[in-house]
């Protein structure tokens, strides 16, 4: 039974995941007010002198203090940065210098004004995406802001002030805040300290009471503020209880989605929708369907729309644009396929009465859904615009289709006058109609309609009887002039849209194929030169720009871009490695470094970001373009992949040479010692043999030399060979159960040469198990191990060799009281060819340990080397213990 | 000591050379061969006392060599290794080698080697020796006693003392572990080798003066024992 209602753990995991995110990030605290002169800045100062004196490394990086003297007083005693000066419209200006701030890294920073728009040349163009780097690189930031600057009621205090502001705070970052503190002041009081002439100069002071500060206006603001900070704090409550278990059921969130029309007032329907999204705490979505229609809207009006997706993704929502054909089909399926169950629509005004709004086409195809329609900008219209064929009206020339087809009707009208005396009049206007579809279809829709008219004029002028006059003998004429006219406008109208939808589909068509040869092209390339050629190829045929490659380099940093004929070099790296840095695009059309001419695409490919493309476009619009941008991010992806395969090949490759390499070594070694050994047994031989003649003491001293070094040279081929066959893997261990105590034994006995004059101790526990390990191996190991201890140590010096089980394992060891080896050495002594004392006498390449090593790993085992206190060396190494088998041997009878 | 005739099977020229003036050393006359065939033909007309195979051969496999032999003769056979033939060692001891070198190998273990077996040759004709004694203990064999030279009695069980004496009755002789166990223990126990791991630390500990360190009955890592007078 569950009593008490636990909190749902995805939810907990996702407030776990956002504090763990946060943890890293620096904490923002904003001071919000009604309006200018609460005393906001005030309260920052005197919060950072607080914990200033409390030590804490607190510096203030902007701060207006409006020639208010109280707060000047406040700046007193606090560091403050220097300003950065920029050049704006050839006027300097100060602005709040980042990249100090970000060197001198403080861990508390005062930045006032978060709403501020920085000058061109800033890093960033609103000083809070300064303060969001700030945050980002872990240091604490005190900010404030008014509540006319928070972009969803940015609208509303408009209206009641009268008022616009063009800065403003995406609510994310206020919503974000690890601390909100309301810096509240009662109207009356404001209005005496502006009087008083601390809020503004007193000229200014006149003008702003008037217009702004009127106690209205104060009113309601201080209401607004209030009410955002309350809502704020109920979020915060709501968190807590979601924590907590407080609620038993917990509703699905719930999600809102916003239709993005090319209608006027579409800021805010995104505005009311976000205000909206709030209120539920849900998720939102603004999408702008763009039908073929909606294609040929100039381009101004198109700019207007991907900048209100803009401020919708600004204000937190996901945004898309979708092209399709039938808009209210697509509006739900994007619906339903988000699990979106709101939609947020802009009321239509004047919509014709035949046709459904497009709030009830969505209501009738969905039922299930909510359609939510919020009024537009009642004041706001914008000046009917002339729809233009945006993408293709730049490559035909006007006047000649103008020209041509005047020049075809008056074709037209000449071939037809001397068959005026066969053919009927009916049939001479079919000929008209015919030149109109021709025209149509050859030189749009403009030259059409002027077809359409003057084959209606000259019909009349030339073929309607009286000849040569406008007028009329017949009324029923005028019939088939307004029947030609409507025919003609239709052909025309519906020829033109045909060869719309093809050039449509052509351009479609044409794009696919770019981005298809560039896929195949890139799926060859086996060099980044190779793919910087290809970006290059498509940048000139398909894009018309100029791309510059960068690529990441050995060290996690950009490198120079490739270097080819014609590619992009002259790129600033600075804001290309911030755009590889932070996985976002940057540059021209962004809201990050937007004065350079160049647009930087970071290339994420599925492991990481590999690198970035830097493109410059002939016209800076172009990026405006939706389909252009979705081009441009499908190229970037494939090239993206290009360059994370090349970078698999290149790893696989080194992979590869590695392992020949270390298989030819194997194979040399091995012949090597085969071919040394036989040799090296008759010099042993020999010398030995030699030995035991009788010959003088100093003849006798040079065989024994002779022989003394062939054996040392036998021990040395025989760690060679082992080595090899060890490291290429032939060597299959033959395990066998057995007690440790008979391997040491056997050691001991071989080892009686290298152990001479050394006392030899042996402490085992009893009853140690069995062990399944391979004999001949382990014994080798042992063998190593004291033969090292024999060689670093003297006569005279003790050797202890110890066999316990810890837990799981059995441990061995080898120690001694010699010298031991150079402290911070524990690790290197097993590597291949270190030795424990590089210049030392004593004989012996540095082989042993690494066999050792090699042989204990492959039993599972683990070996280690330590110091031991006062003096000398101590080498040790477990195995597994195992489950042994049955020991027990069959009952036997006593003799 | 008298004329031993020993019959080398070795393929390399120095390698013969010392062998040769080292074993002539000792008063052996030795006869040499370069391939296995020759090798088989010398042991089969010569009637040696001892024959050294060295198991890499030119002409053939010296493990077929030396199953050749055993098909019609039990003189003692040395065999000559390099490491890298570890698996044809144990295979030579199965097939009825006596003992092995490994090179690069000395003089001194060279001789050592040829003394044991060459005593042990002597030996196995003189059956009737039934007492036996290394270290500080005694075997009676007729009597199947063993006691310290201060004459207390070791208690063995009836399979301690069957593998004790197998170990006696083969002085100096590499003995493989499949070789013990299927003499002690009986041809059905040959994939068991802890059972004879178990009771050789048992007879360590009864009759070793340092069981951890035995002087008599030795360990050959990978192979099997040896008891060495």
């Amino acid at each position: 039974m569950m009593d008490k209602p636990r909190p749902d753990p995805d939810t907990l995991l996702e407030q776990i995941q956002a504090e763990d995110a946060r943890a890293k990030r620096g904490k923002l605290k904003v001071f919000f007010g009604a309006c200018a002169g609460v005393g906001k800045t005030y309260a920052m100062l005197s919060a950072a002198h607080q914990l200033r004196s409390q030590g804490m490394d607190v510096v203030v990086g902007i701060v207006e203090t409006h020639g208010r003297a109280e707060t000047l007083a406040l700046l007193n005693n606090l560091e403050v940065l220097p300003l950065r000066e920029v050049q704006h419209n050839h006027r300097p200006l100060k602005e709040f210098d980042l990249e100090g701030a970000l060197r001198r890294h403080p861990t508390l920073i005062l930045v006032d004004e978060l709403a501020h728009t920085n000058a061109q040349s800033c890093r960033h163009t609103k000083r809070w995406q300064d303060v969001e780097e700030l945050l980002a690189s872990g240091i604490d930031v005190f900010t404030t802001v008014n509540v006319q600057h928070l972009e969803s009621l940015n609208d509303v205090v408009g209206g009641i002030t009268g008022v616009r502001v063009w800065e403003t705070v995406p609510d994310h970052v206020f919503d974000e805040a690890n601390e909100v503190m309301l810096v509240d002041l009662p109207p009356e009081e404001l209005l005496q300290r502006l009087k008083e002439g601390k809020i503004y100069l007193p000229h200014q002071a006149e003008r702003a009471i008037r217009n702004f500060f009127r106690k209205g206006n104060l009113i309601a603001l201080r209401e607004l503020s209030l009410r955002r900070t309350a809502d704020r704090v109920d979020g915060d409550m709501l968190a807590y209880r979601r924590t907590k278990a407080v609620q038993t059921v917990w509703q699905t969130r719930e999600s809102l989605l916003v239709c993005v029309g090319p209608g006027p007032g579409s800021e805010r329907v995104v505005r009311s929708a976000a205000r909206l999204a709030t209120q539920i705490d849900g998720r939102w979505h603004a999408i702008y369907v763009e039908t073929p229609r909606l294609q040929r809207l100039p381009r101004a009006a198109r700019e207007r729309i991907l900048q209100t997706l803009n401020l919708a993704k600004e204000l937190g929502a996901e945004t898309a644009t979708l092209p399709a054909e039938d808009a209210t089909a697509v509006t739900v399926a994007y619906a339903r396929e988000h699990n979106l169950t709101k939609v947020v629509i802009g009321r239509d005004h004047d919509n014709p009465l035949w046709r459904h709004s497009f709030a009830e086409r969505i209501g009738r195809m969905a039922s299930d859904l909510d359609v939510i329609q919020v009024a537009r900008n009642p004041h706001h219209t914008v000046p009917k615009e002339k729809t233009s064929t945006l993408l293709f009206s730049e490559d035909i020339p006007l006047w000649p289709a103008y020209g041509k087809s005047v020049g075809l009707c008056i074709a037209v009208t000449l071939l037809a006058t001397p068959l005026r005396h066969w053919l009927e009049l009916t049939n001479i206007v079919m000929i008209f109609l015919l030149a109109v579809i021709g025209v149509a279809l050859r030189l749009g829709r403009g030259p059409a309609v002027l077809a359409s008219f003057l084959s209606v004029i000259f019909f009349d002028f030339f073929f309607v009887p009286p000849r040569f006059s406008f007028a009329v003998s017949d009324v029923q004429y005028l019939l088939t002039f307004g029947v030609m006219l409507t025919v003609a406008l239709v052909i025309a109208q519906l020829m033109a849209n045909l060869r719309y939808q093809a050039r449509v589909a052509m351009n479609r068509e044409s794009r696919a194929l770019a981005l298809y040869e560039a896929a195949r092209d890139l799926s060859g390339t086996l060099q980044p030169k190779q793919i910087a050629e290809v970006c290059d190829r498509f940048a000139n045929h398909v894009l018309g720009a100029k791309i510059g490659l960068l690529l990441m380099g050995g060290n996690g940093n950009l490198q120079e871009p490739i270097d080819l004929d014609g590619t992009l070099t002259d790129v600033d790296t600075g804001i290309a490695q911030w755009s590889f840095d932070h996985g976002e695009v940057a540059g021209l059309g962004t809201q990050t470094l937007a004065a350079s001419p160049i647009f930087y695409l970071p290339l994420k490919a599925p492991m990481r970001i590999r690198g970035v493309l830097a493109i410059e476009p002939r016209h800076g619009h172009w990026l405006q373009i939706p389909e252009q941008r979705r081009l441009l991010d499908t190229f970037a992806s494939l090239v993206a992949i290009a360059i994370e395969r090349i970078h698999y090949v290149e790893v696989a490759h080194e992979a590869l040479i590695k392992m020949e390499s270390e298989r030819l070594r194997n194979s040399v070694l091995s012949v090597l010692s085969h071919d040394l050994r036989t040799p090296l047994t008759a010099l042993v031989g020999l010398s030995d043999t030699l030995s035991l003649e009788p010959l003088p003491d100093h003849q006798l001293e040079a065989v024994q030399a002779i022989h003394d070094e062939a054996v040392r040279m036998g021990s040395l081929v025989n760690n060679l060979l082992d080595m090899a066959r060890l490291q290429s893997g032939q060597v299959t261990l033959k395990r066998e159960w057995q007690p440790v105590e008979e391997v040491i034994g056997s050691a001991l006995k071989a080892s009686t040469r290298a152990l001479a004059d050394r006392t030899v101790h042996i402490d085992m526990k009893p009853e140690l198990p069995f062990v399944e390990f391979d004999a001949v191996l382990i014994e080798r190991v042992l063998c190593n191990l004291l033969e090292n201890a024999g060689k670093y140590t003297n006569p005279g010096n003790n050797i202890i060799i110890q066999a316990q089980r810890i837990k799981e394992s059995i441990q061995i060891s080898v120690s001694d009281d010699g010298p031991g080896f150079s402290a911070g050495s524990e690790e290197s002594v097993f590597d291949k060819f270190t030795r424990g004392r590089t210049e030392s006498p004593i004989s012996g390449v540095g082989l042993g340990l690494a066999i050792c090593r090699a042989i204990v790993e492959a039993h599972n085992g683990r070996i280690w080397a330590e110091h031991v206190t006062p003096q000398g060396a101590r080498f040790i190494f477990s195995l597994p213990v195992g489950t042994p088998p049955d020991l027990s041997v069959p009952q036997e009878l006593d003799t | 000591m008298n004329e031993f005739t020993v019959v080398l099977i070795e393929d390399e020229k120095q390698i013969r050379r010392f062998v040769r003036v080292a074993l002539e050393s000792e008063g052996c006359q030795v006869i040499e061969a370069i391939t296995g065939e020759r090798g088989l033909i010398e042991a089969a007309t010569r009637k040696p006392d001892l024959i050294i195979l060295d198991l890499g051969l030119p002409d053939r496999d010296g493990l077929e060599v030396l199953r050749d032999l055993r098909g019609w003769s039990q003189i003692p056979v040395i065999v000559l290794s390099a490491r890298t033939q570890e698996e044809d060692k144990i295979h030579a001891l199965d097939c009825g080698a006596d003992d092995y070198l490994t090179k690069p190998f000395g003089v001194g273990e060279l001789l050592a080697r040829v003394r044991a077996q060459l005593r042990r040759h002597q030996l196995s004709g003189d059956i009737g020796q039934s007492r036996i004694s290394f270290g500080h203990i005694q075997v009676d064999r007729a009597k199947r006693l063993v006691t310290t030279l201060t004459g207390e009695h070791i208690h063995l069980t009836s399979l301690e003392y069957r593998l004790l004496a197998y170990l006696l009755a083969h002085p100096g002789k590499v003995l493989t572990h499949r070789e013990l166990l299927r003499e002690v223990w009986g041809p059905s126990h040959v994939e068991s080798p802890h059972y004879l791991r178990v009771y050789m630390g048992n007879l360590r500990k009864k009759l070793e003066a340092d069981p951890a360190r035995p002087d008599f009955l030795l360990t050959e890592s990978g192979l099997g024992y040896r008891f060495k007078p």
